[in-house]
């Protein structure tokens, strides 16, 4: 019994040096690129600037399980970087490329460093915007009437690839979206990208409700399909 | 006039006087919603393009946009291309852009194509 109190108690000490470990990799080697605070972009110009995605409210966002393996082997999300007017030049044929040099590649975090740094982002809850828990309800779509809502119907692909190298480039890929981030975000996210991010070149569709949990199902479909 | 007075008249005062946030040029603005489909040159070659089954407007084509009203232009950035039964690829933008800023993309649009509508 004495041996299992101690161990507690020793469970307990070291508990804040921990979180104390993952703030101190946070501020050393992501503060540089992420917002950690707020608030998001208000203007053109912050929003050129921004780096990587804003954190400060990354415990409503993010997936704990995704985050912590992401941040082990990173890989790139925005084809086209964080905002790809700074990552684009024409070519001599006039159709503008992705200027790859110009893309920075993500820190690879240690097994320890991602795994506290992940515990001190869940902790950040500034949602900009509510989100609501339970908002998304799981159902199912078929692939060929996702795919129709989100080109066809709605136009999304022109931004967002929905499977390795197919689809637009300057948004993030979706075909990973659901492995990334949290559904119930999702929703909220998906009703009014500019509540959460005042400038981004993101519109709002107006999208009906059942068509954003439609859109969801899609998602998900799409990773399992995607999965190696 | 007392001190009290005269401190919330020089703040009125330093408050009428603060320049007013600067608003986004036309360019800015288009380098930054438009571009990724329509192209940085506004030829209608952006990133986004390959994989599209409807091409984006060239805006420096002078014959078809002279043959487009500023109206026009504004509605299709407003409301998206099915408000003019084009492309649904073109998206509304009218929950991100103030008015003011409409004009100017119109604005920048016509520097593109050198040609007003009517007169390309």
């Amino acid at each position: 019994m004495k041996r299992h109190i101690a161990s507690l108690v020793v469970f307990l000490a070291a508990a804040p040096l921990w979180a104390a470990s993952g703030e101190t990799v946070l501020q050393e080697r992501c503060a540089q690129c992420h917002d950690l605070t707020g608030p998001a972009p208000s203007t053109l110009e912050e929003l050129w600037t921004r780096k990587g995605p804003d954190l400060f409210y990354a415990g409503v966002k993010y997936k704990p399980e995704w985050m912590e393996r992401w941040l082990q082997n990173p890989s790139r999300i925005r084809p086209a970087g964080m905002f790809y007017g700074k990552h684009v030049r024409t070519g001599p044929d006039g159709q503008d490329v992705i200027d790859v040099a110009s893309l920075v590649e993500h820190p690879r975090l240690s097994p320890g460093e991602a795994e506290a740094v992940t515990r001190v982002l869940m902790a950040k809850k500034a949602t900009p915007a509510p989100v609501q828990e339970g908002a998304y309800q799981p159902g199912r779509i078929s692939l060929r009437m996702g795919e129709l809502m989100f080109d066809k119907f709605k136009g999304c692909l022109a931004c967002h690839q929905i499977e390795p190298d197919y689809g637009g480039l300057s948004g993030p890929e979706v075909y990973t979206v659901t492995e990334r981030l949290r559904e119930d975000f999702l929703v909220a996210y998906l009703r009014d990208p500019q509540a959460f991010d005042p400038k981004i070149f993101m519109p709002n569709k107006k999208l009906k409700e059942r068509d954003i949990q439609k859109f969801i199902h899609y998602f998900r479909a799409l990773a399992q399909e995607v999965k190696p | 006039m007392n001190a009290a007075q005269r401190l919330l008249a020089a703040a009125t005062l330093a408050w009428l006087a603060a320049p007013a946030p600067a608003q986004p040029s036309g360019e800015d603005l288009y380098r930054t919603y438009c571009a990724q489909c329509h192209g940085l040159q506004g030829n209608g070659k952006g990133i986004n393009v390959r994989d599209m089954s409807v091409q984006p407007r060239d805006h420096t084509d002078s014959k078809y946009m002279a043959g487009r009203t500023d109206d026009e232009l504004r509605t299709a950035v407003v409301e998206g291309g099915q408000a003019l039964s084009k492309s649904v690829l073109m998206p509304p933008w009218g929950s991100v852009l103030e008015p003011q800023e409409v004009d100017a993309l119109v604005a920048y649009m016509r520097e593109l194509c050198d040609c007003q509508h009517g007169r390309p």
